[in-house]
């Protein structure tokens, strides 16, 4: 197992490499630039002596493989130094467009915020989503069964931008229950900061956990579902195995195979979803920092992101492999 | 007391702005109003305004850094850091008009409590004039020779030729004064190097950076060393960017979370729904924006080869007859497009140079619908009506392609515009493009508003302070987009008159305003009414939105929309 996985992490390098050059030549032949958003009482020669000085006007393989030496080079001996006093010369880091700073820096400072949001909506999606599963398996085509179906249905279908909207207008403005724009200063240091915390970031979450729990319960019933037909099943019954661990123990576990898979495969797209959830909450996580970055033609932001996102997929996806063999029994890769 | 503060109101004219606060009885301790919390729906990215241009960032760092003089909301200069405007006739403008001494107030501390001096000024200048630095506003310090401190109060600007409007270097918000010691290491390349610094530039404003999440958050406490005793009346400042303008206005109007939000580009009855909320009101005022259609003067047609379509040489089939574009003016019918687009933050206009009054022509004939007109002016022009109801000549349709960038109000301006257009008899093919795509100058990209690879195109611009020459000289015919400039330039529309860049000299060597005035009304008119180049069709206003309890708000299109922010307060 260590094996395949070292394996794969090295096979994944070139893959890597391939994927950012790709995403930057998608950048460069789009239409971008930089100074766009500007006033257009700048004039064109001043705009062009912007793009000079940010280096936007060079060859487009200098630009890329400046990147990357920024990216895998500089960055890291940056960071060494700053985490364990070591002593590296640092060259120019990676500057943003649009802030004139670091990128990582920038990339640094959002990162909890996306993980929170992320991190908590994907467990709380998990938690409502495996005892629907469960439960309407268990009993297909009842009334649980129906109303669970139509609500992932829904969940499924309707897009986190409208559900978001919908849950301000309802939340925020019509009951004030919570506020609709999510403070980014906040520091939580006491019971009742937390409980403003809480607040805060409720709408978020459940935003995004709906839709993940949608996605998630449709699986884990299909599998519950494939497995009570299951001539193991059959067995422990009539071996007076209690009903409550047939389903818990036997079935639910055979079911969480592939359910585990989909949770770890899915967990990059999730970042997706945040991006738009964060755009509507104002979140200040990777997400929204990606769509500003967009916007503002911040090719340096905006590759680093993407292949941040890249990299988190070939990893998820590589976690998932392993886990799968890990739990099935029948797989294995060496 | 009353006639007191009356007299002294009438006295200092200059003053008039500053002490409006205490006008209506608000005074006492600095800081004394807690927060007060400000949410731009693009997020400052830089507190530096000489390394970005955006609106958002120029804005948000004019609560830090101040120049000498800013436009008040009348769009008169008024002194801030300096102690009276110069001119010709206290002395300030020399009479050759090749010199201007500014005076600073004595006593500025900048907010680390060290003195503010000439050489700061001075300083300045260097920053932004250095080449390699990439500095957004080098056009506001165009023209300068040389920048002298005869002593630590008195600021000298040579100037290489002339200059009848020297008030740009160091006037309004897009050319603050930033510290000398502060930015002493970050000239020319090395500018983006230093990130505290343009996130946290040291300034003589009423509020003082804390902490600053780029794109995001800033978070500001009153300036300690701030010049005006018991101002700011905010001991701190959230400053929150990003969302959108409906995000907002809700924040401000409707669950009152925020207190001021800028810029409410909203549909006039979502805005009128949000006001209902009671937490906050709209408030709007006027400037120098105009939506305009700009005619294509050159042939943009796809048979073309590359590198001749859209220039000169080919002059535009349609559109080159200045009867043509003046029945396609005359079949708009601009008060509807107000009404649905604006509502009150717009005004129907005639005129590319919409205000300052003294500066606007009285050209009003556009302003009522005249289908009829136009369809005689066609006929005229010998354009028929043929299949289908679209006029026809010599075999070939009336058909026209109409690009802006996306935006809701604009795309609703557009299918207007066809209706009105085909009641005419002109067809009109309609295309929208991404905003970032459509002003990105990219050279290689088809899709810019520079290129004009259309016949027709809507966009709003309008010009920094009050004097229109600079905007005015934009269509001089060397400055048209061609692929010799990179297709950069200007002249959207590529027009070209000699008569006109004649008078684009004549003003730049004229002093006597009235003069000036007269001059700018004749431009406006030849490239409006006279051959409609350029189709007028609203004067933006700037609506923003400010809670019921903020006090001291005056908003100004003139300069940064915070440029009073010192005087702001809350109502008891």
């Amino acid at each position: 197992m260590l094996n395949y996985t070292i394996r794969r992490l090295f096979f994944a390098i070139p893959t890597m490499l391939f994927i950012s050059l790709v995403i930057f030549v998608v950048i460069k032949l789009s239409p971008s630039d930089p100074t766009a958003g500007m006033p257009l009482t700048i004039p064109p020669e001043v705009r062009e002596k912007i793009r000079e000085a940010l280096g936007f006007n060079d060859p487009i393989h200098i630009q890329f493989f400046l990147w990357l030496k920024q990216l895998v080079y500089t960055e890291p001996k940056f960071w060494m130094n700053k985490l364990w006093g070591t002593d590296f010369e640092v060259g120019q880091r990676m500057i943003s467009y649009a802030t004139r700073s670091p990128v990582m820096d920038l990339v640094v400072q959002r990162i909890p915020q996306t993980l929170w949001v992320v991190g908590i909506s994907y467990i709380v999606g998990i938690l409502i989503a495996v005892p629907l599963g469960i439960i309407s398996a268990y009993k297909q085509y009842s009334i649980f069964d129906q109303i669970g179906t139509f609500i992932s249905m829904i969940g499924f279908s309707v897009p986190t931008f409208f559900t978001g909207v919908l849950m301000i207008l309802l939340f925020s403005v019509t009951l004030g229950w919570f506020p609709s724009i999510y403070d980014t200063t906040h520091e939580v240091t006491d019971w009742s900061s937390f409980i403003y915390q809480v607040k805060q970031s409720i709408m978020p979450i459940m935003v995004l956990g709906l839709f993940n729990a949608a996605q998630i319960s449709r699986y884990m019933r299909a599998s519950m579902l494939e497995n009570l037909t299951q001539d193991y099943v059959r067995t422990a019954r009539a071996k007076g195995v209690k009903e409550r661990s047939v389903v818990l123990v036997h079935v639910l576990r055979n079911s969480m195979i592939p359910v585990v898979t989909v949770i770890a495969l899915n967990l990059p797209s999730v970042f997706g979803g945040a991006l738009i959830t964060e755009q509507v909450f104002q979140v200040n996580g990777l997400g929204q920092l990606l769509i500003l970055a967009i916007q503002g033609g911040d090719v340096p932001v905006v590759q680093t992101v993407t292949v941040i996102f890249a990299v988190l997929i070939v990893l998820f996806s590589l976690i998932a492999d392993v886990l799968y063999g890990m739990l099935d029994p029948r797989i294995r890769y060496d | 007391m009353k006639s007191l503060k009356t007299l002294l109101l009438g006295t200092a004219a200059a003053m008039v702005a500053v002490s409006g606060a205490y006008a209506d009885g608000h005074e006492g301790k600095r800081g004394r109003d807690g927060e007060v919390k400000i949410i731009y729906w693009q997020a400052p990215s830089i507190l530096n305004p000489y390394l970005s241009g955006g609106t958002k960032d120029v804005e948000s760092s004019s609560m830090i850094v101040e120049p000498l003089a800013r436009f008040n909301e009348r769009g008169e200069l008024v002194p801030f850091l300096a102690e009276s405007i110069p001119t010709v006739g206290n002395g300030g403008v020399s009479a050759d008009l090749k010199k201007i001494t500014w005076k600073i107030k004595p006593g500025l501390k900048w907010s680390d409590g060290t003195d503010f001096t000439s050489a700061d000024v001075a300083f300045t200048a260097q920053y932004c004039m250095d080449p390699a630095g990439g500095c957004a506003q080098s056009a506001k310090f165009e023209g300068i020779d040389s920048v002298e401190t005869p002593d630590p109060l008195t600021v000298v600007v040579n100037f290489k030729e002339p200059k009848p409007v020297p008030y740009n270097a160091f006037v309004g918000g897009q050319s603050p004064i930033i510290q000398a010691a502060q930015f002493k290491d970050c000239l020319g390349a090395k500018a983006p190097e230093c990130t505290s610094a343009n996130f946290g530039p040291i300034g003589t404003g009423p509020f003082v950076v804390t902490n600053f999440k780029p794109n995001d958050v800033i978070q500001m406490k009153a300036n300690e060393n701030f010049r005006e005793e018991g101002k700011p009346a905010f001991a701190s400042v959230t400053f929150k960017g990003g969302g959108d303008a409906a995000a907002a206005g809700r924040a401000v109007m409707e669950t009152g979370e925020f207190d001021y939000a800028w810029n409410m580009q909203l549909a006039p009855d979502v805005l009128k729904k949000m006001a209902e909320g009671g937490k906050g009101t709209p408030i709007s005022a006027f400037g120098t924006l105009v939506e305009r259609l700009e005619m294509n003067m050159t042939d943009p047609s796809a048979s073309l080869a590359e590198g001749e379509r859209a220039t000169a040489k080919h002059p535009h089939p349609i559109l080159s007859d200045a009867n043509v574009r003046r029945a396609l003016s005359m079949a708009i019918d601009r008060p509807l497009l107000v009404e649905i687009g604006y509502g009150q933050a717009g005004r129907p206009t005639c005129n590319l140079v919409p205000a300052p009054q003294a500066w606007a022509s009285d050209n009003t004939a556009c302003l009522k619908q005249d289908l009829e007109g136009a369809k005689k002016l066609l006929d005229e022009a010998g354009w028929k009506i043929g299949a289908g109801g679209i006029r026809e000549k010599d075999g070939k349709k009336f058909k026209l392609t109409y690009q802006t960038s996306t935006n809701a109000v604009r795309q609703d301006f557009q299918a207007i515009i066809k209706q009105n257009w085909k009641e005419i008899g002109v067809d009109t093919e309609l295309r929208n493009i991404s905003g970032s795509v459509f002003f990105g100058g990219d050279p290689a990209s088809p899709d810019t508003f520079q290129k004009f690879y259309a016949d027709v195109e809507m966009y709003a611009n309008n010009f920094d302070g009050t004097d229109p020459e600079v905007y005015l000289s934009q269509y001089k015919c060397d400055k048209a987009p061609r692929p010799e400039s990179q297709w950069q330039g200007e002249n959207i529309n590529r027009y070209c008159n000699a008569d006109y860049d004649k008078m684009i000299v004549e003003l730049s060597k004229t002093a006597d305003l009235s003069k000036r005035q007269e001059l700018a009304k004749k431009m406006n008119d030849m490239l409006t009414k006279d051959s409609m180049t350029i189709v007028p069709l609203v004067d933006r206003g700037r609506v923003s939105a400010a809670s019921v309890t903020l006090g001291g708000v005056v908003l100004n299109t003139w300069d940064s929309e915070l440029w009073n922010v010192a005087d702001w307060y809350r109502k008891k």
